[in-house]
C-alpha cells in the first residue's frame, strides 16, 4: 500500500478561535447553541400561531357568520388603541421574523452539520434512537414552508386556479378551496408533514432550551405527541369536513 | 462454546490522504468466547502469516474504560451491544455466516489516520479550553471542608464516567460532540469546586467544540451509542449554562 | 556501581520535611530557563508534567497514546489509600506507613514509604479540589471502604472507576497547562532511546508512530513515568500497549533495574477462557469486601455452585487466615487460589478458577445495595462471561497485575543516571515485594504531584545558565542511527512468525517458570529457553508493512524485543533471591504451612541490576535495607 505521511509537531492548545466582538444577541446567534435557542424560541412562537390558527379556524363549524366575524375580529384587534389591522400586522411581522429566523438557523445549522462530516459513512447506518421525524426535520420543514406560501396565495392573496377567490371573504374562500378533492388531500398531506415536524420539534425544544428536570422529563415527549396530534387532527378536520359537506352547506 | 464463520468487510485506507475501500476478509473458525478485538487479532495474525499488512485499529485497555477503541460495526458505533465498548463486545453477539461491516468513526474532526484508526485530538482541545478546575498543586484545602450532597456527587460521577471514545460523535447524524462536551462540562459544573469557573468554562468549551463539530438536533443517537450510557439530560444542562454564561460572563467583565 | 539512596537525616517523620527545606531551589523567574522531558502521561507522568508546568518550567510531555487520558492508570477500579482517618478507626500516617512496609514484606525503603504515607493525605485534598467525584456519604462527606491488607477503612473511591477519575483529574490539569502553552504534548510518539552525554541524561529519541520518523529532544532533565512491565507475561491485566521499552532503554544506558522479579499476581481476575485470549480482566479487589471466596471440597464436584451445600464448600481464606479472611493481602490470596486449583478443586469449564460468592452479601444487604457498590463490575463480568454474578458466584483466578520492580531510584526518584528520573510504577521504590491494594494510585500521584516537583529542583538549580545538549550532538545522532537500524532490522528479517506469536510464547515461559511459584530448576530452564527463543525472534520474525506509516506490528516487534532482554533479568533476579517474599515465592523457601519464608540475614536488600551489554550477564548490585521503625517480623495475617 502507498503510504502517506503527515508532518506533526506538538499538539496545540485549545483556545477557541478568536471571534470578532459583536453585540450580545449577534454573538449568541453566531454559535450553534445560540441558533438552537433561536430555533426553539421561534419554534414556540410558530407553535403558538399554529395552535391559535387551528383553534380560530374551528369557528368554521359554526357557519359563515361566525367565521367571517372571527376574521373581522382579527383585523379589528386592539382598535381603537391601534388603527385597524395594525395589531394583526404586528403579529404577522413577528411571525414572519420568527419564520425567517427559524429557517435561517435551520439552514446554517445544516451547513455546519454537513461540514462536520465531509466524508460520509460508506456503509449503511443502523440507527438506534434517531427516528423518521428527527431525521426528516429539514424535509418536513421545507414541505411545510412551501405549503405555507401556497396556502397564503390560496386563501389570502390571489386564490389558486380552480376556485373563485373573493378577497376578504374568508369562509367562502375556504369552502371554495377545500371543495377541490386534490387540494383537500394536499392540505391533509401537508398537515401530516407539519405533525411529523412538530412531533420532534415540540420535544426537541425542551432540550435546546435546557428545560430538563427528571420530574417532568417523561411529559416532554408526551407533550410533543399530544401537541402534534392535536394540530394534525384539528387542521385535517377542515378539508375533511368540507369534503364531507359538514362545512360549506 | 461454538465456532463461527463470519465475513468481514473492513475499511482499509493507507493513510490520511489516501483513498480507502472495503476489503472482504473471511474469518473462519472464530470462537464465540472471543472478544471482537480478539477476533481482529486472530485475523491480523492470519494476515501477517500471509505476508499481508495487519489491520490498523486503536485499542488498549480492553476493559472498556480507556476509550481508545472505536469502530462502526454494522452501522453502529461500538457495535450492537448497548452500553458496551468495542473491546467488551463478544463474538457471541454475532451469528454464524454473518457479514460484519467495520468502518472507522467518521467526522471531519476525526480524520482517518490509517484503516480503522482515527485522530480524536479535537476532544483534547475542548478539554484544554476549559475542561478543568484551576487548582494548582499544593494549595488545596481539606477534602471534607466542602461537603457535597450525595445526589450531586453521584450526578457529577454519572457525567464523569465519559471515556472520551468519540462514539457520540460517530453515531450522531450531525457529527455533533454535544454529549461529550456536556458530560465534561456537567461533571465540573455540578460540583461546588467547579462553580468559580462555571460560566467561563461552558462558554469556552462550547465555542471550541463548535470549531470542530456539528450541532445537536436531539436525535438521541449519542446516548444509545455511549458505552457508559451517559444521558442527554446533560446536554440540556449544558445548554442552560451556556445561555446563562452569555449574561454572567458579561457581568463578570463589568466587575473588573 | 554505587547505590546512594540519599535518604535524609533525622527521625522518620521529619525526613521529608527536612529534605524539602535543605534542597536547592530554583527561583520562579528562572524556571522557564529549564527544559524538562516527561515520558508517559499516566498518573505519575501527567501529574509531574502538569505540576512542573504550573511551576514555570518548560515541559515536553510524550505519550504513545492518542491522548494523555488513555494511560492504564485509568483501569484501576477499587480506590486510593490515604491516611485521613475520616472514619475515626485509628488510622494515621504511621499506620499507613507500617501497613505498607509490612504489606511489602519488608523489602521497601522505610523513608520512601513514610513519605508516601505523608503525601497520601494531600493527594485526596488535591484531587477533590480538582473535581474528582469521590464517593460521598449522605451528609456530603467523603466515604471510605476497607481494602485487602488493611484493618482500617482508608480507601477513597469513585464507583468502580477510581483510576479513571483520578487520571481524568490529572489529564484536565495537564490539558490546562497545554492550553496555557507551558507543556508541549507529543502524542502518538514513542520513546525509542534515552541519550546520555557525559554521564548525565541529555534527552531522548522518539519515534512518531504515524510517520515512523525519528526525532531527538534534549532537556535539562528527563522523567520516565512509563508504567510497569507485566506484559512480559503476555497475559496480564495490563493494557495491550503497556511495555518496558522506555525503562529498558534507560537501563541499557546505565540506569540500574531493581528487583525485577517482584511481580504482583492479583487474586481476583476473570479466568482465561480460551487460547486466543489477548489479556486478562481484573475484577476489583473491593469485591472481596462483600464476596466470599470458596472452592468445592471435592475435586470431582460436578454440581452447579448454588447446589453445593455449605459443608461441601471450602472457604479456604477464611479457614486459613481467620483475622483477615477474604481480605488477606494479594500475594497470600493469590497463592491460596493457586494451591486449591493445583489440587484439582478449580471451577469453571477449564477448572481454572475459584468462586467469589455474593449470595451471603445479597441476602444480608439486599441486591440494591450490592448493585450500588459493584453494579458496573458485575455488568462487566457479565459482558465478558455471559454469567450474572447476582445469580451465580463469579469465577476468579489470579493474574499478573503489577510489577513492584523497576528502575532503581534514590530518595529523589533519580535513577543511577544523573538527571534521569523515574516515577510511578516505572520505578521500584515504595511497595517492596508486594503492593497493597489501592496503593498504586497513591504512589503514582505522590510521585508526580508532590515528590518529583520538589526533588527535581535539587538537580536543576546548579545547572542555571546551562543549555541542554544540542540534538545534533554525536550521541543523539548515534542513538537515532541505532534506532533507525533497529526498526529497519525488524522489517528486513522477513521470517515467518509475528511479534505476537513470540510474545505469547515468551509469556508462557514466564508464567510457567517465573510466575506465582518459582523454583531453581524452573528458572534455570527459563533462562535457557528465553535466549534461544530470542535468537529465533531475531532470525524468524516477520513484520509486514513499512516503517514509514502507522505500523502496529512494527511497534510490537520493538516492544517484544525488549521484553526478551528484561525476561532474562527477571528470571536471574528470581533465581538469585533465595528466599520467598511477597510477590516472589520460591517453592524451596516456604514454611511447613506453605507460607513464604523470608531470609532477612541475606536478602534484606534491593537487588539493582546493571547492564553489561549482555542481557544474560548483568551485574547484581545491592542496596541494604534497614528497618529502624518497623521491626522485621514474620508477616502474619492469620
Amino acid at each position: 500500500m502507498a503510504s502517506t505521511t503527515v508532518a506533526r509537531g506538538a499538539a496545540g492548545g485549545g483556545a477557541p478561535r478568536a471571534k470578532r466582538k459583536a453585540p450580545f444577541p449577534v454573538e449568541f446567534y453566531r454559535s450553534g447553541l445560540g441558533k438552537k435557542y433561536v430555533m426553539a424560541i421561534t419554534g414556540i412562537m410558530l407553535m403558538g400561531f399554529v395552535l391559535l390558527h387551528m383553534v380560530g379556524n374551528l369557528k368554521m363549524f359554526l357557519g359563515p357568520a361566525d367565521f367571517d366575524h372571527y376574521a373581522e375580529f382579527l383585523r379589528e384587534l386592539l382598535v381603537p388603541i391601534l388603527p385597524r389591522t395594525v395589531a394583526l400586522w404586528g403579529m404577522r411581522l413577528g411571525l414572519i421574523a420568527a419564520f425567517a429566523l427559524h429557517t435561517h438557523s435551520a439552514y446554517s445549522l445544516t451547513r455546519m452539520n454537513q461540514a462536520a462530516r465531509e466524508v460520509k459513512y460508506q456503509s449503511p447506518r443502523d440507527y438506534a434512537a434517531a427516528n423518521f421525524a428527527s431525521r426528516t426535520m429539514r424535509w418536513t420543514g421545507i414541505i411545510v414552508g412551501l405549503f405555507l406560501i401556497w396556502h397564503l396565495f390560496d386563501l389570502s392573496w390571489t386564490g389558486t386556479p380552480g376556485m373563485t377567490f373573493v378577497r376578504g371573504a374568508a369562509y367562502g374562500n375556504v369552502v371554495a378551496s377545500l371543495s377541490r378533492p386534490l387540494v383537500a388531500a394536499f392540505y391533509v398531506a401537508a398537515n401530516i408533514a407539519l405533525g411529523i415536524h412538530l412531533f420532534h420539534g415540540a420535544w426537541s425544544l425542551f432540550q435546546s432550551m435546557g428545560w430538563n428536570n427528571p420530574r417532568f422529563n417523561v411529559w416532554r415527549k408526551n407533550f410533543a405527541i399530544g401537541f402534534a396530534a392535536l394540530i394534525v387532527i384539528g387542521n385535517c378536520s377542515f378539508p375533511i369536513a368540507v369534503q364531507l359537506g359538514i362545512v360549506g352547506n | 462454546m461454538s465456532e463461527l464463520n463470519v465475513t468481514l468487510k473492513v475499511w482499509r485506507q493507507a493513510g490520511p490522504d489516501a483513498a480507502g475501500s472495503f476489503d472482504t476478509i473471511k474469518a473462519d473458525g472464530i470462537n464465540d468466547e472471543m472478544s471482537f478485538l480478539e477476533m481482529l487479532d486472530v485475523v491480523n495474525e492470519r494476515l501477517i502469516n500471509l505476508g499481508k499488512e495487519a489491520i490498523v485499529f486503536d485499542h488498549d485497555c480492553r476493559e472498556g474504560i480507556c476509550g481508545t477503541c472505536s469502530l462502526m460495526i454494522n452501522g453502529q458505533a461500538h457495535g450492537p451491544a448497548k452500553g458496551t465498548a468495542t473491546c467488551q463486545l463478544h463474538m457471541r453477539k454475532f451469528h454464524d455466516g454473518q457479514e460484519i461491516v467495520i468502518e472507522p468513526f467518521r467526522a471531519t474532526a476525526f480524520p482517518v489516520i490509517r484503516d480503522l484508526m482515527v485522530d480524536r485530538s479535537a476532544f483534547d482541545k475542548i478539554v484544554a479550553s476549559g475542561g478543568f478546575i484551576t487548582a494548582e498543586t499544593g494549595g488545596a484545602p481539606d477534602a471534607n471542608l466542602t461537603p457535597i450532597p450525595k445526589p450531586v456527587a453521584d450526578a457529577a460521577m454519572d457525567a464523569a464516567a465519559c471515556i472520551g471514545c468519540g462514539a457520540c460523535v460517530a453515531a450522531c447524524p450531525n457529527s455533533a460532540a454535544n454529549l461529550f462536551t456536556a458530560a465534561k462540562v456537567s461533571h465540573l459544573n455540578l460540583l461546588p469546586q467547579g462553580q468559580a469557573e462555571r460560566y467561563g468554562r461552558v462558554e469556552a468549551m462550547v465555542d471550541t467544540m463548535e470549531d470542530f463539530f456539528g450541532s445537536c438536533t436531539n436525535h438521541g443517537e449519542c446516548q444509545e451509542a455511549c458505552p457508559k450510557e451517559i444521558s442527554i439530560d446533560f446536554i440540556a444542562l449544558m445548554n442552560k449554562d451556556y445561555l446563562k454564561s452569555k449574561f454572567k460572563n458579561r457581568r463578570m467583565v463589568s466587575r473588573k | 556501581m554505587e547505590l546512594n539512596s540519599k535518604i535524609p537525616e533525622g527521625p522518620i517523620a521529619e525526613k521529608w520535611t527536612n529534605y524539602k527545606f535543605d534542597r536547592k531551589l530554583v527561583n520562579p523567574a528562572n524556571r522557564r530557563k529549564y527544559d524538562i522531558i516527561v515520558v508517559g502521561t499516566g498518573l505519575a507522568g501527567g501529574a509531574a508534567a502538569a505540576t512542573l508546568g504550573e511551576q514555570g518550567y518548560n515541559v515536553k510531555a510524550f505519550t504513545f497514546h492518542d491522548s494523555p487520558r488513555r494511560a492504564h492508570s485509568i483501569a484501576a477500579q477499587g480506590g486510593i489509600n490515604a491516611a485521613k482517618n475520616y472514619k475515626g478507626d485509628g488510622d494515621s500516617v504511621y499506620r499507613l506507613f507500617y501497613d505498607t512496609v509490612k504489606g511489602g514484606d519488608f523489602r521497601a525503603r522505610e523513608a520512601n514509604v513514610y513519605r508516601l504515607a505523608e503525601e497520601s493525605v494531600r493527594i485526596i485534598d488535591q484531587m477533590t479540589a480538582q473535581g474528582v467525584p469521590f464517593a460521598r456519604e449522605y451528609g456530603g462527606l467523603l466515604d471510605n471502604r476497607s481494602f485487602g491488607g488493611a484493618q482500617v477503612s482508608r480507601t477513597f473511591y469513585a464507583r468502580g472507576q477510581t483510576g479513571q477519575q483520578l487520571l481524568l483529574g490529572v489529564y484536565q490539569q495537564l490539558e490546562r497547562q497545554i492550553g496555557l502553552g507551558n507543556v508541549a504534548l507529543y502524542n502518538r510518539t514513542e520513546l525509542v532511546d534515552v541519550v546520555v552525554v557525559d554521564g548525565r541524561a541529555a534527552g531522548i529519541v522518539v519515534r512518531d508512530l504515524l510517520t515512523g520518523e525519528l526525532a531527538s529532544h534534549s532537556a535539562h532533565a528527563v522523567v520516565l513515568a512509563t508504567g510497569g512491565y507485566s506484559n512480559a507475561f503476555f497475559l496480564s491485566t495490563n493494557a495491550m500497549a503497556c511495555n518496558v521499552t522506555a525503562a529498558w532503554r534507560a537501563h541499557r544506558k546505565g540506569a540500574a533495574f531493581a528487583n525485577p522479579c517482584y511481580t504482583q499476581i492479583h487474586p481476583t481476575c476473570i479466568p482465561q477462557s480460551d487460547d486466543f485470549q489477548s489479556k486478562l480482566t481484573l475484577m476489583s479487589e473491593s469485591l472481596r469486601n462483600d464476596g466470599r471466596i470458596w472452592c468445592p471440597k471435592d475435586p470431582d464436584e460436578t454440581r452447579s455452585p448454588e447446589l453445593i451445600p455449605e459443608e461441601d464448600r471450602d472457604y479456604y481464606l477464611e479457614r486459613r487466615y481467620p483475622s483477615f479472611g477474604n481480605l488477606a493481602p494479594r500475594d497470600i490470596a493469590s497463592r491460596a487460589a493457586k494451591i486449591v486449583v493445583d489440587e484439582g478443586k478449580g471451577v469453571g469449564p477449564l477448572k481454572n478458577g475459584v468462586y467469589l460468592d455474593f449470595a451471603d452479601a445479597i441476602g444480608r444487604l439486599g441486591e440494591d445495595t450490592i448493585r450500588e457498590r459493584y453494579g458496573n463490575l458485575f455488568e462487566m463480568y457479565e459482558r465478558i462471561t455471559d454469567e450474572s454474578p447476582y445469580q451465580q458466584p463469579m469465577r476468579i483466578y489470579p493474574a499478573v497485575h503489577y510489577t513492584m520492580g523497576g528502575l532503581w531510584v534514590d530518595y529523589e526518584l533519580m535513577t543511577t543516571v544523573p538527571g534521569l528520573y523515574a516515577a510511578g510504577e516505572a520505578n521500584f521504590s515504595d511497595h517492596g515485594a508486594n503492593r497493597l491494594g489501592a496503593s498504586a494510585l497513591m504512589q503514582g500521584l505522590a510521585d508526580g504531584y508532590f515528590v518529583l516537583p520538589n526533588t527535581i529542583s535539587n538537580y536543576l538549580a546548579p545547572q542555571l545558565g546551562t543549555t541542554p545538549v544540542p540534538t545534533d550532538h554525536p550521541e543523539f545522532k548515534a542513538a537515532e542511527a541505532a534506532a533507525t537500524e533497529r526498526f529497519a532490522g525488524y522489517l528486513a528479517i522477513g521470517g515467518t512468525r509475528s511479534p505476537d506469536s513470540f510474545h505469547q510464547e515468551l509469556g508462557k515461559i514466564m508464567w510457567d517458570y517465573c510466575g506465582m511459584e518459582r523454583t531453581k530448576q524452573g528458572l534455570e530452564k527459563a533462562l535457557s529457553e528465553i535466549p534461544a527463543l530470542h535468537e529465533e525472534f531475531r532470525k524468524d520474525l516477520r513484520v509486514t508493512g513499512s516503517g514509514t506509516s502507522t505500523n502496529q506490528t512494527l511497534e510490537k516487534a520493538g516492544r517484544v524485543d525488549d521484553f526478551f532482554e528484561l525476561a532474562q533479568v527477571m528470571c536471574l533476579d528470581a533465581l538469585t533471591r533465595e528466599e520467598s517474599c511477597g510477590g516472589h515465592f520460591r517453592a524451596e523457601h516456604q514454611t511447613d504451612e506453605g507460607e513464604a519464608e523470608r531470609d532477612d540475614d541475606h536478602f534484606a536488600e534491593v537487588a539493582a541490576w546493571e547492564w553489561t551489554g549482555d542481557p544474560s550477564k548483568p551485574i547484581r548490585n545491592t542496596e541494604p535495607l534497614t528497618f529502624d521503625n518497623v521491626h522485621l517480623a514474620v508477616r502474619s495475617y492469620k
